[in-house]
């Protein structure tokens, strides 16, 4: 069984870069949205084989990361909770709230839980009809579907013990807002591979048309985000500004219909706080009116106080792509995965992570640009 | 949690809390097993203890993990593994089968590895304090004369061989705790490696490292070594074996297979002059057939691992923090 290896061709790796490297007359800088692609990118090392005249930014697109830290608090405090089992996906768990994570509460006595999909929090509801189960939702629409078909299930099975709370984020609002920044410096975006599987392309040609930029739909292996890199830069040396599907074998322009149904259906749209970057219009989904009863902020009474972001960590403006991340005086200094003091340090995905997992070999600042006030 | 998870914090709890508190020169080694003299005998001395859920996984059980697990760490520094003590913590209300399934296991795999368990104990705690079965093996072995192989031995110059396919066990055992299948099944590599071992010293006694990568996979093994031995390592990604099935869960699941645990490969440390010899003896062995040279020791980034990507770039493997999370997508 091979799904990978073809994606890593170095050959054809090779021809791709070499591509992109005659097609490049002058500096051009993209976004790739997502953090899978983030760590990708850094994990194969791809932005040290490109041309040095094609930047990558680093975009928004980690769900841990964005992640407001009051509903990190909130988390918490429900799992915190007698007769609760509070199940998360795995990567939450390091997440630092305002005084301690999901571990730190687990090892308290929590019943907090690792899950691999939003059903298995079903299956646990089920077989624990004396136990509050809450479901943490977060992601991009990469996992609201399957996590809308567990509430959804829930209901008809009239399973009344499970509940979610729900952060979760909208990619297209995300790009909007980058764009609208009066320091922005993308002009072009590799859009979210999984994200466009299942929402299709629908919500992109208007975003191209109104800040004229490419947007090339772009999946997660090497070969992958260099054909949406070599794409894209075909577009802008063009002066062309449109939507192209780089990642055909899982994407198509109507998505997947399924999962559009049913997310439809229990969640709507509505503000979302991304943590580091502040609230976005119209960017997060909620459960909709006819499932509120399955709104975990509704059925708990909870008022975790959050504290404020450190001060000196810049993860909003890494996650806007302002600035790289080694480019925070904290990076890797008194910032660490191991005492990290913005989500883009604690999750996998993020990108101060990456750099801090893999690239910090080269010293990325001096001693007095290090020093932290 | 994170403290058992082989990692960064696991290595911590170690130097910061138990250290200090017990003293002792041989602790400080942090070897897989402890080198002691004992009326001029060279021993190797190791203990471990067995907490595996299911007790039974494909491929093997917590009977076979307990036995094999000690072997290997003994074996770790050339030791003749000779003895083992096994002593079995039970939830009350387990299964007598169940028990004696794992008794049968653990008895199969002492005599498949040429060890004796002559002393052992058992405790029952209460109902909801276990997962049915703990099991805590500790072994005793010789160290032949002119043998020394241990972490702080690995040299500029030494080429880094891994006797075969990686992340098969973590997977195997992922693949039947969470009920997830990968499209096909993917067997834990539990094994004993001391004949192994015997057969590279006999092609050559110019064996300086070897540390088998059990929790925290390959990269805390090499993690470890480069931080005792204060030297580089350097690995050419394209050559680690990772098997087809685990590359595919570990790429579903968000895991680097670098990371993922293994029960019966080896990673040996041996001088560039004598690795053609030492490959031989490997792939002339059962459990070294899929021996390859995955990279070197080198000068430069002391106690830093670094990976060559398949694709031309570069990319720190650091040790692992604790257990690895599966990502959210």
């Amino acid at each position: 069984m091979k799904y990978i290896d073809e994606f890593q061709d170095p050959e054809l790796a090779r021809r791709l870069l070499d591509e992109i490297a005659r097609t490049v007359t002058r500096p051009w800088a993209m976004m790739e949205v997502c953090g899978g692609q983030t760590h990708s990118i850094i994990r194969h090392g791809l932005d040290q084989l490109l041309p040095d005249t094609v930047e990558l930014i680093h975009g928004p697109g980690c769900p841990v990361c964005v992640t407001p830290l009051a509903v990190i608090d909130k988390a918490l405090e429900i799992a915190s909770l007698p007769d609760v089992v509070f199940c998360s996906f795995g990567d939450m768990l390091r997440v630092p709230g305002s005084d301690r994570d999901l571990f730190r509460v687990k090892g308290d006595g929590g019943d907090v839980r690792v899950v691999y999909s939003p059903l298995d929090a079903l299956r646990i509801a089920q077989r624990t009809p004396d136990k509050q189960v809450v479901f943490f939702g977060v992601g991009f629409e990469t996992t609201a579907p399957a996590i809308a078909m567990t509430v959804h299930q829930a209901k008809r099975l009239g399973v009344r013990n499970l509940s979610l709370l729900v952060s979760h984020v909208r990619v297209p609002p995300a790009i909007e807002a980058v764009m609208r920044s009066p320091d922005c410096r993308v002009q072009a975006f590799l859009a979210a591979g999984h994200v466009c599987s299942v929402m299709g392309t629908s919500e992109y040609p208007a975003l191209a048309d109104t800040y004229r930029v490419p947007i090339v739909v772009t999946g997660f292996e090497p070969l992958d985000i260099l054909e949406g890199i070599r794409r894209a830069v075909r577009q802008l040396e063009r002066g062309e500004h449109h939507v192209e599907n780089a990642y055909p074998r899982a994407v198509s322009a109507q998505g997947n219909p399924v999962a559009l149904r049913v997310l439809r259906e229990v969640f709507t749209t509505t503000d979302r706080t991304w943590r580091g970057i502040g609230t976005i219009p119209d960017s997060g989904w909620r459960l909709s009116d006819a499932y509120r009863d399955y709104d975990a902020e509704h059925r708990f009474d909870i008022t975790g106080p959050a504290a404020a972001e450190p001060a000196v960590c810049r993860s909003g403006e890494v996650l806007q792509g302002l600035i790289k991340p080694h480019e925070c005086a904290a990076f890797g200094i008194i910032c660490t995965p191991r005492t990290p003091l913005g989500a883009t340090m604690v999750s996998s995905e993020g990108a101060c992570a990456a750099y801090y997992l893999y690239r910090r070999l080269s010293p990325p600042h001096t001693e007095e640009k290090a020093s932290v006030d | 949690m994170g403290h058992g998870g082989g990692g960064a914090l696991s290595a911590e709890l170690t130097r910061h809390l138990f250290l200090p508190a017990y003293g002792g020169e041989t602790l400080a080694g942090l070897a897989d097993s402890a080198s002691v003299t004992l009326g001029g005998a060279r021993l190797a001395f190791s203990t471990d203890s067995y907490v595996v859920r299911p007790l039974f996984f494909p491929g093997g059980s917590i009977g076979d993990l307990a036995v094999n697990g000690t072997v290997n760490d003994l074996a770790m520094s050339g030791a003749v593994p000779a003895y083992l003590s096994c002593a079995f913590i039970l939830e009350e209300g387990t299964e007598l089968s169940t028990v004696g399934r794992v008794a049968q296991a653990l008895g199969a795999a002492a005599r498949a590895a040429d060890v004796t368990v002559v002393t052992g104990d058992t405790k029952v705690v209460d109902s909801g304090h276990g997962d049915g079965v703990y099991l805590n093996t500790a072994g005793i072995g010789l160290i032949p004369e002119s043998v020394d192989i241990r972490p702080q031995r690995a040299r500029p110059g030494d080429v880094v061989i891994v006797s075969g396919p990686i992340g098969q066990h973590g997977i195997a055992i992922l693949s039947v705790r969470e009920g997830l299948t990968f499209g096909t099944d993917v067997v834990s590599d539990t094994a004993p490696l001391a004949g192994l071992v015997q057969a590279m010293l006999a092609a050559t006694p110019e064996i300086h490292v070897l540390r088998d990568p059990t929790r925290g996979g390959l990269a805390a093994a090499l993690g470890e070594i480069a931080t005792a031995s204060d030297t580089g390592v350097v690995l050419d990604e394209g050559a680690v074996p990772v098997p087809d099935a685990v590359a595919t869960a570990c790429a579903l699941l968000g895991l680097d297979p670098m990371y993922v645990a293994n029960e019966g490969r080896l990673v040996a440390f041996v001088p560039r002059t004598h690795a053609d010899a030492v490959l031989a003896a490997m792939r002339a062995h059962p459990q070294g057939g899929g021996a390859v040279v995955i990279g070197e020791c080198v000068a430069e980034h002391p106690g830093m691992v670094v990976a060559r990507t398949g694709l031309g770039g570069t990319r720190i493997v650091d040790p692992p923090l604790g257990e690895q999370l599966p990502r959210i997508c």
